[in-house]
């Protein structure tokens, strides 16, 4: 197939990994410790297991699956103030389907449908704005969940809103922010990455230049990536390359649709109908200082967390579920002591478990053979045990 | 289509003028029986039919004759919407349950059929459907030989769900099971993948994607005769229906105690199938598909059993997909186009509901 079948040639990631195996031979640490690279885009977590590309990898390069899954890292309480939402009867809730099975402290979207909730799934905020068009005497409120990827297109259909004059629409908005979370993960005390696969869709809207700090004050080599297994494979050389010859850089390696400065229009949309919040919690990773993204005043009638009464719940984490230190790359997925036991796709416990694009759920459902048998039988014995 | 006067039935043909289906209709009345008389028995036409018992009698001297094992199957068919490209849910009703029995070797011979139709069905539609269901039933040599129609308020169900439950007889020779898989064998698949979940896809527009890839709905009885007569020898063998070709190969993977590794680069897809899984983020490995058998036989029987399925109108595209271990037990294993490898596990959740 035209355009999707170039990006997965057998042939040039064969001379790809050839070239990766040749420069990590002059990296002089990789001999002590593997080279950690980190993808934080959920949408690459999951091209690296659907096409098996760890396994292309030296054994010295490991992959460490990122936070940049915005289904998972929503915290419990977040989904319990939406469910309370979707409960109320004169209330269309509308959401991604990756949303739907996210789990609240007591139930998910899927469940309060099945309890009679109105809860229905669109493609795109604009269906939510059609739906509160044809119900003119309900309230649909849309799920705003994602990075920078998404804002534009919620930013776009408030404004839409405004433009056809509608007042029975609102956003419960739980868009997070890139640039913040990276940051964090870098000032952690136990980090160890070498390098960072940055979100190609997400630097489409930003551009480049939001990620000059990960080369100039960390001094870490960054490449904005695509998302077939070619551009993955060649950000993963171009990481290596730099590591090799000791230069931190911004490299943009999917410069086919990611311009340099970003998409000028989707930038404006976003600053006209949204600001910063001071504090937003992660599930997983606690609370990040200006992480989250709320509605301006001006358009605080758009603001479901303003129009309706939401209760606001806070829940923690379970202490059982080691995703932060999953996500920082301290352990691999396996190696939490509830992965594949108490916390599986089907019952997540942790965030990461909880869409295909989390680090643990890619594990648990493409993992990488080696391991997961290696943890069967581990799993075997411990059973066996008196 | 149970019981009314026979000799009344003789005398006067029913007819049904309204033009759309309502509570009367289901109620047992005259108003039912001309829905009978002038939809159901004029489609599906045939004798045990026109006796209008309560029940179906067919003769068991005949059926012994063909093998020694009754085979029996039932399933609901809900699909939305009810019309699509490739087909609708009459003809799937009666496709889906005749490819049941089918997979197990079996003769299928004879269908039931009872309707749940929501009131204000259009009596057009109900026609359209019926006359789909005998062209699949005289197209896969079944007969239609009872049911029932109940007729429920608007909103109690969406338009028309319908039940057919299949009768077939298993040749004495014929064993084929899940548990079956030996290392060694060899994976055939009958044609391209995923076609009916990729319609349904399209016919139901809400998605905003247009394509014209229309249903694999069909028949399978005819091609798996022709293969079980070229290799009666056949290990396992089913029809990859709701969760596609990846839920069975796990079905079989688990009850052989055995490792499955399927070549991406060797399953038939279509480029449009492709096309739209690669837009909406689906699989095609798990999607429906209603005319698709994955077969596990020994290797030696492969290239007989290719050229007989190859012959056959619903096998043109047939192929091998992959290969039988021994090792690692109960597991799915994907070569991907890309050189890697990867688990083929099964589906959570769903990833389109009611598809079928």
């Amino acid at each position: 197939m035209k355009y999707v079948d170039e990006f997965r040639d057998p042939a040039l990631a064969q001379t790809l990994v050839r070239e990766i195996n040749e420069l990590v031979e002059v990296i002089e640490f990789s001999k002590q410790r593997p080279i950690q690279l980190m993808e934080f885009c959920g949408g690459h977590t999951h091209t690296i297991f659907r096409y098996g590309i760890e396994q292309l990898l030296p054994k010295c390069i490991e992959l460490v699956h990122g936070p940049g899954c915005p289904v998972c890292v929503l915290p419990m309480g977040r989904v319990d103030d939406c469910v309370s939402l979707a409960q109320r009867p004169e209330v269309i809730l509308t959401t991604f389907g990756d949303a739907m099975r996210v789990p609240g402290s007591k139930m998910s979207l899927l469940q309060a449908k099945a309890d009679g909730a109105d809860v229905r799934m669109v493609y795109s905020p604009l269906d939510a704005l059609r739906l509160a068009h044809e119900n003119k005497n309900r309230e649909v409120i849309f799920f705003a969940l994602g990075f920078e990827t998404t804002m534009p297109s919620t930013a776009l259909t408030v404004l839409q809103a405004e433009a056809d004059g509608l007042d029975n629409f609102s956003l419960f908005c739980n868009h997070i922010t890139t640039v913040p979370i990276i940051e964090s993960i870098l000032n952690t005390s136990d980090m160890q990455l070498d390098g960072f696969v940055a979100p190609g869709h997400v630097s489409m809207v930003v551009g480049e230049k939001p990620f000059n700090f990960v080369a100039e004050k960390y001094r870490k080599p960054i490449v904005i990536t695509g998302f077939e297994p070619l551009d993955i494979l060649q950000s993963i050389w171009l990481l290596i390359k730099q590591i090799a010859e000791q230069r931190a850089e911004v490299e943009n390696q999917y410069a086919r649709v990611v311009a340099s400065r970003g998409n000028r229009q989707a930038l404006v949309a976003m600053e006209r109908v949204f600001e910063l919040r001071e504090f937003f919690e992660w599930r997983g990773l606690g609370s990040i200082d200006n992480s989250g993204i709320k509605i301006k005043d001006e358009y605080a009638r758009f603001d479901a967390e303003r129009k309706f009464a939401v209760p606001n719940v806070k829940i923690t984490d379970p202490k059982s579920c080691q995703c932060g230190d999953v996500l920082r790359g301290a352990i691999k997925p396996w190696q939490c002591k509830v992965f594949a036991g108490a916390c599986t796709p089907e019952t997540p416990m942790g965030a990461l478990m909880v869409s295909s694009e989390g680090a643990c759920a890619a594990y648990y459902n493409f993992g990488s053979l080696p391991e997961l048998l290696a943890l069967k039988l581990a799993r075997e014995k411990q059973e066996a045990l008196p | 289509m149970s019981s009314s006067n026979p000799k009344a039935t003789r005398r006067r043909s029913g007819i049904l003028t309204s033009e759309t289906i309502n509570m009367s209709h289901g109620g047992g009345g005259k108003a039912m029986r001309d829905l009978i008389e002038d939809v159901i028995l004029k489609s599906f036409d045939n004798q045990e039919l026109l006796m209008m018992e309560d029940q179906a009698r067919v003769d068991l001297s005949a059926l012994t004759k063909l093998g020694d094992r009754l085979a029996i199957t039932t399933d609901s068919y809900v699909v939305d919407p009810i019309f699509f490209a490739g087909g609708d849910i009459g003809k799937l009703a009666v496709c889906g349950t005749v490819n049941d029995l089918a997979v197990g070797g079996a003769i299928a011979l004879y269908l039931t059929c009872s309707f749940i139709i929501e009131e204000g069905l259009p009596v057009a539609d109900l026609r359209r459907i019926t006359a789909s269901m005998k062209l699949a039933a005289d197209a896969a040599g079944v007969k239609i030989i009872t049911g029932d129609t109940k007729v429920v308020d608007r909103g109690a169900a969406d338009k028309i769900f319908i039940n057919t439950t299949g009768i077939g007889i298993i040749p004495k020779h014929i064993n084929v099971g899940a548990q079956l898989a030996a290392p060694g064998d060899l994976v055939l698949i009958n044609g391209y993948i995923g076609d009916h979940g990729a319609a349904i896809v399209g016919a139901r527009g809400d998605l905003a994607i247009e394509n014209d890839i229309e249903s694999d709905c069909q028949p399978l009885n005819g091609i798996v005769e022709s293969l079980l007569a070229a290799c009666p020898q056949v290990h396992c063998m089913r029809d990859a229906t709701r969760g596609g070709i990846a839920t069975v190969l796990n079905e079989f993977a688990i009850s052989s105690g055995c490792c499955i590794k399927i070549d991406e680069a060797a399953i038939p897809i279509r480029t449009e199938v492709r096309g739209m899984c690669e837009i909406l983020g689906l699989d095609a490995l798990y999607l429906a598909n209603e005319g698709k058998v994955v077969i596990i036989l020994p290797r030696d029987q492969a290239s007989a059993a290719l050229a007989a399925m190859r012959n056959h109108p619903a096998g043109l595209h047939s192929t091998i997909i992959g290969e039988v271990f021994s090792t690692p037990a109960e597991t799915v294993i994907l070569k991907t186009v890309f050189g890697g490898e990867r688990i083929v596990d099964m589906l959570v959740g769903d990833q389109l509901p009611r598809i079928c």
